[in-house]
């Protein structure tokens, strides 16, 4: 549901009736068994009541699909980007070598005493010899090496596929290495193994749970002289977006204390528990860590979207709406006024020759949600979009929580259970507080998902195959097609520009406000670049008219 | 790690040892590799025998570099899977690919995770092809051992275009007039190139892997499932009766020798046509360079008993004057050498022969040959100041750079050594696996007279631009 006057209805108008019947046709052409399980994963969007999908379960093997594992999620995603942690990957090359910085996560060191480990791969290596006798001692090496060559704050060890079948325990290593070197340092490991979910998702949620027993609330030191304390979740720092985000928060006189876990190191993470207000904003891959600190220290969370320029100005006035401040508010409507005009007019720019076009998203676990902030200030509409492994809540909202089927497979993942810090245990507003806000409209810990944004009718999809993406693609020839690097070169053949929204196509920032205006113009250039038109030689073409001499 | 240090003595404190880890890998995983040759048989749809993650790394790894779609399935391992074994994953895996692509042939590789649960991965086709014992459109079915831990992509390379062979090859009680051409991991614009240089010869040649089209296609009218070309089933099949086989690259997948999990020996594509059906083998380096594709050019004119095709008489002519307007500006300049075994054996060849130094010729891989493979090939042109790093990591080739004060002008190798370029602020010129950082890499040339000309004169203008943008007046004439 827009807050805004962009009409993108005229764009849509008559493609109700055929979604519906293009779902009906893919699903038919599946074999029985598996148009059973498709048919419950494509449906048609309704934002007032949006119905059940199937998600976060299983991939058929055979099928072709856009997830990764476990480790990816754990490792690659959200342990990956922060830049004083030695992350090693315990296990043969190939993982560690595949998650060597492809996410174009980028980080600042503060000054030259600041580490930056993420541009190394550290691996164990694991040969033949290992995977017979037990990779423990390997292990155990590379940690102590690690140590004295980089003399970490912390280290921190992932698991992959092997490991867990011969049996080591990356656990205790990493307590007994802790124990070894001493010196205050800080060792964890992840049972991340790749087998180990449905997809990179559990990885998530096995990160999620160790950032919270290993990291937060470890320095209790209150940094800072601003009073606006919050921490940004679930954002990480892809082609520069956090430092644009961090730009804004500055103008305005907000103090994010940690992003999880773009441009992030140990001391923001240990430190987060002191903000005042948790922004989730990937759902799928940190509210887990929302939650637990809202438990443990009583900060309430609050679902933002700083991507497209006016979902970040929405973004920074509920900011101010929940800290009630005045001076803050009035700030924070100055810097809007200030940045909107740039936005503005490269907006009217793009307009030009966005206007009424298709974009579809098959992306992530919230940027295909995202995403359709900024075409919708493209004018564009998004007619089909889904997860690669959302879970039903980043479809559906939170609301399905407690209706959502346990499987084997979420039950591979360890629950902690966190209880109220016996100490620091603060609520950050009353419930009467609370309620007030909530009757102004502020809603906490809720996410009502993507279906809500869609409008009625379009299609949702979640963890879209290659044969329907082929599908897709034939019949409705979209304009822009947002996706991964996996799925870019099957969708060009076809004539179709391909924005991928995992690392940008080596550009970026795409949040914030300075961000829409890049997004603006990358979209602008795909939609109208001239080499689309040369696919066909002349000679190809059936209206090629022979020219004949005249006399 | 295995470093020679005949003339240094290097103490590599900045580094892991091999009882330790592994820092900036200089090397990729085994199934990878199989992939990749997989993706030169026609029809093909790639399979990999495991958790899915390994697919969808390697698929987006290897589309990286060569900007093209590259479908590979999973039989997507669960926890359950891993228990009870990955049979009735691997039957649906197959299931689903045949009702979706229809191929010619599944090519299954094996992973870390289904080779350490001990899974056989031939007696699931064997049970599979039972099942289904009456349909006649079962396609081929391929399996390459590939387990993670043992060896690095250039070992998966070979032992699929080795298992491919095995698989396919009928012998005859004729041998043909046809000859098989190895071609080992090289760009589709080097596949094109070979392609071009027997058929001039008049040699009707099978050259696997043929990955020029699959890897490197043009835009498509309609979808296709597999992309087209590759080398066919019915050339596959004729290996066994070549006149003989020409296999590039010295080492190949002989590093697999040294893993403790085979106890039978690794044998090559060539070796085993060789040792079943009699076809002779004729190994030879890569072609890069003069020296190296003289050989091939000697080889050729040998087998069809006819000089080389003017065509190439003159492109020879035309890279030793090359050489000769070049050689000043590389000559004593210094390299640094790395990447794929034969690769860099290949490069090092190439480099010795305009002029340019070898300091250090590295490699992930472990064959233990490398060395002596240098020495053999560069012949009067090897020195043993040469440092010769076998599973070496960019983490140790670095420390190595800056302990034996190696000051190299120049980096030769593929894209991962970009930090150590930054660092030391010398060019990189990027050629071999993984190139994500530049576009076309998939159109790199650097095999026979052409391609060393194009390589030749990347690596001169980049050592002279960087001495012209270096400069503190500035020139534009030299």
């Amino acid at each position: 549901m827009t807050d805004n006057n962009i009409d993108n209805k005229t764009a849509t108008t008559g493609l109700v009736a055929e979604l519906q019947e293009f779902r009906d046709e893919v699903i038919t052409r599946y074999p029985k068994k598996v148009a059973k399980k498709r048919a419950k994963a494509i449906v048609l969007s309704d934002p007032e009541t949006p119905p059940e999908i199937l998600a976060n379960v299983r991939t058929i093997p055979g099928i072709i699909t856009q997830r990764g594992c476990t480790y990816a999620g754990c490792k690659g995603v959200v342990l990956g980007p922060t830049r004083d942690i030695v992350n090693i990957t315990h296990g043969p090359i190939g993982c560690g070598f595949y998650s060597w910085l492809t996410r174009r996560n980028q980080t600042k060191p503060v000054d030259e005493n600041d580490s930056n480990f993420i541009t190394y791969c550290f691996s164990t290596d694991m040969q033949d010899s290992n995977i017979v006798f037990g990779g423990e001692e390997k292990l155990k090496q590379a940690i102590r090496e690690a140590y004295e060559l980089f003399h970490p704050k912390a280290i921190a060890v992932f698991s992959t596929c092997p490991v867990g079948l011969i049996g080591d325990d990356v656990h205790r290593v990493s307590r007994q290495m802790k124990e070894e070197i001493g010196n205050g340092i800080n060792i964890f490991g992840f049972s991340c193994e790749g087998y180990r979910g449905v997809s990179q998702s559990a990885g998530h949620h096995i990160a999620n749970n160790g950032l919270f027993k290993n990291l937060i609330g470890r320095d209790d030191e209150v940094r800072g002289s601003l009073k606006y304390r919050v921490n940004l979740l679930g954002e990480y720092n892809i082609g520069g977006d956090a430092f644009e985000l961090e730009r804004v928060f500055e103008k305005c006189g907000i103090h994010l204390i940690a992003t999880f876990s773009g441009n992030s190191n140990i001391q923001k993470f240990e430190n987060a528990h002191t903000a005042d207000l948790n922004m989730v904003m990937c759902h799928r891959s940190i509210n887990y860590v929302a939650e637990m600190m809202e438990t443990a220290f009583g900060i309430p969370w609050i679902k933002v979207q700083p991507i497209g320029a006016r979902s970040t100005a929405k973004m920074l006035r509920k900011i101010a709406q929940y800290f009630g401040a005045k001076e803050l508010a009035d700030k924070v409507e100055e810097v809007i006024a200030e940045e909107m005009i740039p936005v503005e007019k490269a907006r009217e720019e793009a307009l030009k020759r966005t206007k009424g076009k298709l974009a579809m998203l098959f992306v992530g676990g919230s940027r295909a949600h995202h995403y359709q902030d900024l075409f919708e200030e493209l004018g564009m509409a998004t007619v089909a979009a889904g997860y690669e492994f959302g879970h039903r809540d980043d479809y559906e909202g939170r609301r399905v929580i407690p209706t959502i089927q346990i499987d084997a497979d979420s039950r591979n993942i360890e629950e902690i259970t966190v209880a109220q810090d016996a100490t620091r245990y603060k609520p950050r507003k009353t419930e009467d507080e609370l309620k007030a806000l909530e009757a102004e409209g502020m809603e906490f810990n809720e996410y009502h998902g993507l279906m809500a944004q869609m409008e009625k009718g379009m299609l949702v999809i979640d963890d879209l195959s290659h044969y329907e993406m082929e599908k897709l693609i034939e019949k409705y020839h979209p304009d822009v097609f947002c996706a991964g690097i996996k799925e870019k070169f099957c969708v060009q053949k076809m004539g179709i520009p391909l924005k991928q929204l995992h690392n940008y196509d080596a550009g970026g920032p795409y949040a914030g406000f300075k961000g829409a205006i890049n997004f603006y113009k990358d979209i602008e250039m795909m939609v109208g670049a001239s080499i689309w038109k040369e696919l066909k030689a002349p000679w190809e073409s059936e209206d090629y008219i022979e020219a004949t001499f005249v006399y | 790690m295995k470093m020679d240090k005949k003339t240094l003595n290097i103490n590599p404190v900045n580094a892991f040892s091999s009882e330790a880890g592994t820092t900036n890998a200089c090397k990729q995983c085994a199934p990878l590799g199989a992939c990749a040759a997989f993706k030169g048989i026609e029809g093909t749809v790639p399979m990999l025998h495991g958790s899915q993650g390994c697919a969808t790394y390697i698929r987006r790894y290897l589309i990286s570099h060569f900007r093209e779609p590259i479908d590979i399935a999973s039989s997507n391992f669960s926890e359950e899977t891993t228990i009870f074994g990955g049979n009735r994953n691997f039957n649906t895996g197959i299931d689903n690919i045949i009702s979706q692509y229809h191929p010619k042939v599944i090519a299954i590789a094996s992973t870390c995770l289904s080779e350490t649960i001990g899974e056989d991965v031939q007696r699931l086709i064997n049970e599979y092809r039972e099942i289904h014992a009456g349909n006649k459109q079962l396609p081929e079915m391929i399996f390459a051992s590939t387990p993670s831990y043992s060896g690095t992509h250039y070992e998966g390379f070979h032992e699929a275009v080795f298992a491919t062979v095995k698989a396919l090859a009928k012998g005859s009680e004729k041998t043909g007039e046809h000859i098989n051409l190895f071609g080992n991991f090289i760009s589709p614009e080097d596949i094109r190139h070979l392609k071009e240089i027997v058929a001039d010869f008049g040699i009707d040649a099978t050259l696997f892997p043929d990955y020029s089209d699959t890897l490197d296609g043009a835009s498509w009218e309609t979808y296709q499932r597999i992309s087209e070309g590759g080398t066919s089933l019915e050339a596959l099949q004729r290996c066994g009766s070549a006149l003989l086989s020409i296999e590039l690259g010295h080492i190949l997948n002989s590093g697999n020798n040294r893993t403790i999990k085979r106890n039978t020996s690794t044998q090559s594509a060539g070796e085993y046509l060789q040792n079943k059906f009699n076809v002779v083998c004729k190994r030879m380096g890569l072609p890069l360079g003069i020296r190296e594709t003289d050989k091939l050019f000697a080889l050729l004119s040998e087998i069809t008993h006819r000089p080389a095709p003017e065509k190439y008489r003159r492109q020879r002519g035309r890279l030793v004057d090359l050489y000769i307007d070049g050689h000043k500006y590389v000559s004593g300049k210094k390299a640094v050498i790395y990447g794929e075994e034969d690769l860099v054996v290949a490069l090092a060849t190439f480099a010795s022969e305009t002029g340019l130094k070898p300091v250090l010729c590295a490699t992930g891989g472990e064959s233990g040959r490398l060395r002596n493979t240098l020495k053999e090939t560069l012949g009067e042109m090897y020195n043993d100041e040469i440092i010769v790093g076998q599973g070496m990591s960019f983490d140790q080739m670095e420390s190595c750079i800056f302990q034996a004060n190696l000051q190299p002008d120049l980096l030769l190798g593929n894209s991962k050594g970009y930090y150590i370029a930054r660092k030391l602020d010398i060019p990189l010129v990027r050629t071999g696996f993984p190139i994500h950082d530049r576009i076309g890499a998939q159109h790199n040339r650097t095999l026979c007279y052409e391609g060393a000309t194009i390589l030749f004169e990347t690596i001169v203008n980049t050592l002279l631009d960087y001495k012209q943008n270096k400069s503190p007046v500035g020139y534009k004439y030299m």
